[in-house]
């Protein structure tokens, strides 16, 4: 029990745990699922599919952060990669063989990789400019977050850009086994980095260079190579979120695009009991962060609190968590609980 | 750095300091400059006054992230400030009939202890700024929409007298209450930040937090204080905005608070903490207001490229940063 209690998963797990039970208590259909249409419907496997974009920014964000820096970019990145996607695939109305038909102005797999490597383009810039240049990572992304939300709308030119593409929609609408394909997206993502970073020494490095760069340099580890690979990563992460959305609302809007998502991403990291401070990470930790956001979301709408009520909620989840963190406000807690009575002082 | 403090004066150098503010002032100066020939009637005083009219809110949220800047810190909750307090200035004067001199001192009161609580929240618990202030940003929205989703307009006859009131200048040009304030406002940040004890005292936990601990500086009470002064200077950039706008609405001054730390990195102050002017944050302002006219003066630009402009000039100063940094290193 007290391992239990000591492990870094069991916050954030008993928070979802929590969430669900409140969900399920005013909404008797929430464990309810439907299978319709070769799919399941249901309120869970809702979740799981809006939860997936956000996972995977958070899944990017988690190791940028456990190397002590942090990301605020990834809202432009989404912007940027799900512009390029929504360009380069547009969907002309042609007729062939007598039936109208949309056809993509590149074949998809070129698209998505030319979106991807754009975002990936990015993240390098980002990397480069910490590893590098040696700027504060807060400062670094905050030039890519202005300009790349402009250099998204250069792009669309200002307008909502509609793709008329079907193949295209599977990315955010399509199903595989009965589940939303984007669930499987966001889960290949997560087990790819879940065995970099637990077969291989990455893990430990990252780990290193978040609790002291300057010693993890002295001791061997590539500290700049492994830095501007996270970065990158982080961004591709944050590409591949871009694609998922855009797919979903079939267009991609330069303006409104993943606006606020560098911060629930950073919001489910910390959820997960990531410190931002480095070093102390867990990927897995930062999932059920992405998740707990959305069932939050949905726990609020399904208990029928206006969703303006929203935003105050999240605000208090934030101020709780992180106090619960704190080990000055857990000793000031203890000192409140364990203070003996007066009578029992002796 | 006590060796550089140290070194003998050469004279003719100007303090190495006061590099970053020169070259702000210098791209201010060359903008303007730029704009005067390649524009007609880009070159008179109104335009030039218009830029502190438009951006006198942004100038008085500059100032008070100027100083948790300089302490080492930072604050995101300064544009959901300004939103909550139009809000709840439109909500008191419209729907409880306050009056203008009842409102404001209420709203600017609302402001500081807000800011007072974040602060107070990062000093006690040794939690994380960005947690913290990003916890207050998500509050603060959330306050908006409770009090309504729909935005509400000011009729108030005295609301829109302060807002239409403009100051004459002389030769046809005019300034409005709210630019005056946030002059104000800079005068006063520069006074404190430079002469008196708390501003060194800010300036000292920017530098290095422990050794301001160990000369016995109370930092923890100065670090409260910081987020105070920024919470009530978001408070007041509301009020402000409020006559600019003459409406409460939750999504007022969404993204405000990255143009704040923009125009306070442009202005010359590290984002490390510890060095920086006031004054250079009006300027970094400033620079942020000429690169939107002239934007709109061309016609030709769509508004996008004023984030491509605003990116490229970061960026430019932080490079520039990082090379001063190293060369006196």
């Amino acid at each position: 029990m007290q391992r239990l209690l000591r492990h870094r998963l069991f916050w954030p797990f008993a928070t979802l745990v929590l969430l669900l039970a409140v969900n399920a208590a005013f909404n008797p259909g929430f464990w309810q699922l439907q299978w319709r249409d070769g799919h399941l419907y249901g309120s869970v496997i809702d979740i799981l599919n809006r939860a997936a974009p956000l996972a995977l920014v958070a899944i990017g964000m988690t190791l940028v952060i456990a190397t002590r820096g942090i990301d605020i970019s990834v809202g432009a990145v989404v912007a940027i990669s799900a512009a390029v996607i929504a360009l380069m695939i547009g969907g002309e109305l042609v007729v062939k063989d007598g039936v109208q038909t949309h056809v993509s102005r590149f074949p998809m797999g070129v698209a998505i990789v030319a979106a991807l490597a754009v975002a990936a383009l990015c993240g390098l810039w980002n990397g480069l400019l910490v590893a590098k240049v040696g700027m504060q990572p807060i400062i670094a992304t905050l030039i890519l977050m202005v300009a790349g939300r402009g250099v998204a709308q250069l792009l669309t030119g200002g307008q909502i850009i509609t793709v008329y593409y079907a193949p295209f929609f599977f990315l955010g609408n399509g199903f595989l086994l009965g589940l939303p394909f984007a669930v499987f997206i966001a889960a290949a993502v997560w087990a790819t980095v879940h065995l970099l970073l637990t077969r291989t020494a990455l893990g430990l490095f990252i780990q290193s260079i978040g609790i002291n760069p300057a010693a993890s340099r002295v001791a061997g580890v590539h500290e700049r190579l492994i830095t501007v690979c996270v970065y990158v990563f982080c961004a591709f992460a944050a590409g591949v979120a871009g694609l998922v959305i855009s797919s979903n609302v079939k267009s991609a809007d330069g303006n409104n695009a993943g606006v606020l998502m560098e911060l629930d991403a950073i919001l489910a990291v910390t959820l997960g009991g990531t410190a931002l401070t480095g070093g102390r990470f867990s990927v897995a930790g930062s999932v059920l962060g992405a998740l707990i956001i959305q069932t939050l979301t949905s726990t609020i709408y399904s208990i029928g609190v206006p969703p303006e009520v929203n935003m105050v909620v999240k605000a208090g989840v934030v101020f709780v968590v992180m106090l619960l963190q704190s080990a000055e406000f857990r000793a000031a807690v203890r000192a409140l609980v364990v203070r003996p009575s007066p009578g029992a002082a002796r | 750095m006590i060796a550089a403090a140290a070194a003998p004066d050469r004279g003719w150098r100007i303090d190495s300091r006061l590099v970053p503010l020169v070259g702000t002032v210098a791209v201010f100066v060359l903008t303007a400059g730029y704009g005067s020939v390649a524009y007609r009637g880009f070159f008179s005083a109104q335009v030039f006054l218009n830029l502190l009219i438009d951006n006198a809110f942004l100038c008085i949220v500059g100032v008070g992230m100027t100083f948790v800047i300089l302490s080492g810190g930072i604050d995101l909750s300064v544009g959901a400030l300004i939103a909550l307090t139009t809000m709840i200035s439109a909500a008191l004067v419209e729907h409880a009939h306050w009056s203008v001199w009842e409102t404001i001192p209420l709203v600017l009161a609302v402001g500081a202890t807000f800011g007072a609580f974040m602060g107070w929240l990062i000093e006690r618990f040794r939690l994380q700024p960005f947690i913290v202030t990003l916890a207050g940003m998500f509050l603060a929205r959330g306050l908006c929409y409770l009090i309504s989703i729909d935005s509400i307009s000011i009729t108030d006859a005295t609301y829109t007298a302060i807002s239409q009131e403009r100051i004459a200048l002389g030769a046809g040009a005019s300034i409005t209450v709210g630019a005056l304030i946030a002059l104000a406002v800079v005068a006063l940040g520069a006074w404190i930040a430079h002469a008196t004890e708390f501003g060194r005292t800010v300036y000292a936990i920017g530098g290095n937090e422990a050794s301001a601990l160990l000369m016995g500086l109370p930092v923890g009470r100065t670090r409260v204080l910081v987020y105070t002064i920024s919470g009530f200077c978001s408070a007041l950039a509301g009020v402000v905005f409020t006559f600019y706008m003459l409406s409460g609405y939750g999504l007022h001054a969404v993204g405000l608070e990255l143009d704040a730390i923009a125009a306070v990195v442009i202005g010359g102050t590290l984002l490390s903490g510890g060095v920086g002017y006031v004054a250079g944050t009006l300027v970094g302002v400033l620079i942020l207001g000429i690169v939107q006219t002239m934007i709109s003066f061309d016609g030709s630009l769509s508004s996008w490229w004023t984030r491509i402009v605003i990116g490229a000039l970061l960026l430019v100063f932080c490079l520039l940063q990082r090379a001063f940094e190293r060369r006196r290193a």
